[in-house]
């Protein structure tokens, strides 16, 4: 896993040309990734805050299938969410519609504003979810003290929220800055030109337009520069200690009774789910029309899709489940860091490193779907294992001496113990990883010749040769299929699964 | 015979010294006070908890640097003695096979230690849908089967009503001597002591006396002891 990572990086750095220096577009895309994930960042939690806090004081039907819903746009496809935005917010979109019949001139969403848009639908909801995790962490016991003590409203924001809020936000802050660093196929699709480049995507314009891979491995050594930093930020801010623990009688909130404060609250939810759920329903309801009529490359696509889904879940597992084991049975100081490296890593960086060490033996356009494959599964690595390492400590804490006592150490043990009990979060992280490949629209970019294509690449295209209808039609597909495989081997984990 | 010599057992920072010989065949209580280092006496026969000095042996073969494993012992922890995923058949065939591949012959066996234990037909069943009796009956089961020459139990019947906990001592006690095997037996209860054992070790003040027999050790307990049991 490092060997490849680094590898990778190698490759980029040999062939980086450090004497020649960034250029103005360079620089030009440096500044704007900087200005568009600080904003981005920036309106995800400063939104995120009122949401959260209503969702934190109010129980109402629906509640926890709305908090269920903003786990979503982890693994949806952000080529769909695009196009949903564009049908909204677009220049022939439903709102640019509505200021047509008041006689206002369109709205249009290329460009900073679309990015960051984009940005802010994916990531409001993980911001909404970590600022709701802190509320839910104040221990009930201090609401019940402040509301015994009059606090109320404003005053009870004062006293206790904000203390919270303080310690989290720069956390979220810096972890959806460090995400939207990244960012490729939002600035590909809605971005774009020299205003609206992120260094992601020139890497990916170095590549395929100049083929200048020494510019490439440069802008690829300044992309890992700046993960890293964020990552390392990020990191270390979320190690911050707790709210300290109280016994945890189920929260019940005595203060924002007044009518005032329940009409912000739902003014909030109500405003939240409509910016997440409507640019969905703008897919299905323009995709089905079109559904029937496909064009036969899609479903072709949807096939190339699904076997490298296949292949990379494949992977992960093999990648993970090791790892996993490793760390659960403290053997694996070096290989939990090794698991982390993925984060630090882009894809395109990764992508780039990979293309470089390929291309003096063979034509690294054969390895697409391979490489494809490879690449999602690292970039899930982390992920998986943050949902594998716990349970597999808690597995060997409880059960690990049993297994010694019975000599069943090292594969029966894995066998018959570990594998079995982590099925529900083996299931879930197959789940997750599946999705995202699926999904993923970053590296194929740079291999793919024009008669190979996975599905989201394939909505690019037609998006485009402007054929929105089919686009649509083949997001739908696309958005079906990934939220399809993530339920099923979810769903296939949580089967018999024991308790 | 177990023997340990000048043996120093390290739990973290705590550490207890045992200079013993315990006999084949011996049926033996370990009593003390709490904290005074019981379940550190046998997690170090085990093999959960490193010798730091001297060593431990059975039949003059040295065990010291063993794995857990590869130990001549069977144990019985406090809890969490069945794997909750796995059906009793195969909670118990683990016995024979730590990588569960049993013969037809092997199955027979299992069915076989389990009709022994009182679980005829319940192979099928999970842990999760039994009493706590009838799992401390199926780890009864595994035991058996393991066949190992030291029994070590580490008070796994505490959770146990007074009836079910003297049923399960005396079922201890026939399958120990069924198989011969030495039993060494954490207890907090002196009736359980005199019940199904004939020597006891008294575990005090960071160190673990030879045993010395049960009744005596009781009816005229050392002040540490007699502290402890509150007569």
């Amino acid at each position: 896993m490092a060997a490849l990572i680094f590898g990778a990086l190698l490759a980029v750095a040999l062939r980086a040309e450090t004497g020649r220096g960034f250029n103005a577009a360079d620089w030009a895309a440096l500044r704007f990734t900087l200005v568009q994930a600080t904003l981005s960042a920036l309106f995800s939690v400063l939104l995120a805050i009122p949401v959260a806090r209503a969702l934190a004081r109010r129980r109402f039907r629906g509640r926890s299938l709305l908090i269920a819903l903003l786990g979503a746009p982890f693994i949806l496809p952000v080529i769909v969410a695009v196009l949903g935005l564009i049908e909204v917010f677009g220049r022939g979109g439903w709102v640019s519609a509505a200021l047509g019949t008041l006689g206002l001139p369109p709205v249009q969403i290329y460009g900073l504003h679309g990015v960051v848009l984009a940005h802010v639908f994916f990531n409001l909801p993980l911001a909404t979810r970590l600022v709701l995790q802190g509320w839910q962490e104040i221990p009930a016991e201090r609401f019940r003290l402040a509301t015994l003590l009059g606090i109320d409203g404003w005053s009870m924001f004062r006293v206790i929220e904000l203390p919270m809020l303080l310690r989290l936000i720069p956390g979220a802050f810096t972890v959806i800055f460090a995400i939207c660093l990244t960012s490729f196929a939002v600035a590909l699709t809605l971005g774009g030109g020299p205003r609206a480049t992120t260094i992601e995507l020139a890497i990916y314009q170095a590549f395929r337009f100049d083929f200048d891979l020494g510019r490439a491995a440069l802008l690829s050594a300044v992309q890992l520069g700046l993960t890293v930093f964020a990552g390392g930020i990020a990191l270390w801010l979320a190690r911050g200690e707790g709210f300290g623990s109280g016994l945890d009688r189920g929260l019940r909130r005595f203060d924002g009774k007044t009518t005032t404060a329940r009409c912000i609250d739902a003014l909030f939810i109500g405003v939240a789910a409509v910016f997440l759920l409507v640019p969905l329903m703008a897919i299905a309801l323009s995709g089905l029309p079109g559904f029937a009529d496909m064009p036969g490359q899609v479903w072709t696509a949807a096939v190339t899709s699904l076997g490298v889904a296949a292949l990379s879940t494949v992977l992960l597992l093999c990648m993970a489940l090791p790892m996993a084991a490793a760390i659960a049975t403290e053997r694996g100081r070096m290989v939990e860091i090794a698991g982390l490296l993925g984060l630090a890593a882009s894809p395109l960086v990764i992508g780039t490193g990979l293309f470089i060490a390929i291309r003096p033996y063979a034509n690294p356009q054969a390895f697409a779907l391979p490489v494809t494959a490879l690449v999602n599964a690292i970039t899930v690595l982390p992920f998986a294992l943050r949902i594998l390492v716990p349970r597999a400590r808690d597995i060997v804490a409880r059960q690990g001496r049993l297994g010694l006592s019975l000599g069943m150490a090292g594969l029966p043990f894995l066998r018959h113990v570990l594998l079995p009990r982590l099925r529900p979060q083996i299931g879930f992280a197959a789940g997750l990883a599946a999705a995202l490949s699926m999904g993923d629209l970053g590296v194929i970019t740079l291999f793919a010749d024009p008669n190979v294509a996975t599905l989201p690449l394939q909505v690019y295209r037609l998006m485009g040769s402007y054929q929105m209808e089919a686009a649509a039609a083949a997001s739908f597909l696309l958005l079906i299929l990934s939220f399809g495989v993530f339920w099923l081997l979810d769903r296939g984990g949580h089967r018999h699964a024991e308790t | 015979m177990l023997k340990l010599e000048a043996a120093t057992i390290r739990n973290g920072t705590f550490t207890l010294s045992a200079d013993l010989i315990v006999p084949t065949g011996a049926t033996v209580a370990v009593i003390g006070p709490s904290g005074a280092g019981k379940s550190t006496l046998i997690e170090g026969i085990a093999g959960f908890l490193p010798t730091a000095q001297g060593r431990i042996a059975w039949q003059d073969t040295d065990i010291t640097d063993q794995p857990p494993g590869a130990r001549p012992v069977a144990m019985l922890f406090q809890e969490d003695n069945l794997f909750p995923h796995l059906t009793l058949a195969q909670n118990v065939g683990l016995g024979l096979s730590p990588n569960l591949r049993l013969s037809p012959d092997d199955k027979a066996r299992v069915r076989a230690a389990l009709n022994r234990v009182g679980l005829t037909g319940m192979d099928t069943r999970k842990p999760g849908e039994l009493s706590g009796g009838q799992r401390s009956r199926a780890a009864l089961a595994r035991v058996m089967l393991q066949d190992k020459p030291l029994l070590l139990l580490d008070e796994p019947f505490a959770a146990l009503g007074p009836a079910l906990r003297m049923e399960m001592l005396d079922l201890v006690a026939q399958i120990a001597s069924e198989t011969g095997a030495t039993l060494l037996m954490i207890s907090h209860a002196p009736e359980d002591a005199r019940r199904i054992t004939k020597q006891a070790i008294l575990v005090a003040d960071g160190t673990a006396h030879a045993p010395r027999p049960t009744g005596e050790l009781l009816d005229n307990p050392p002040p540490v002891l007699r502290d402890y049991l509150g007569s």
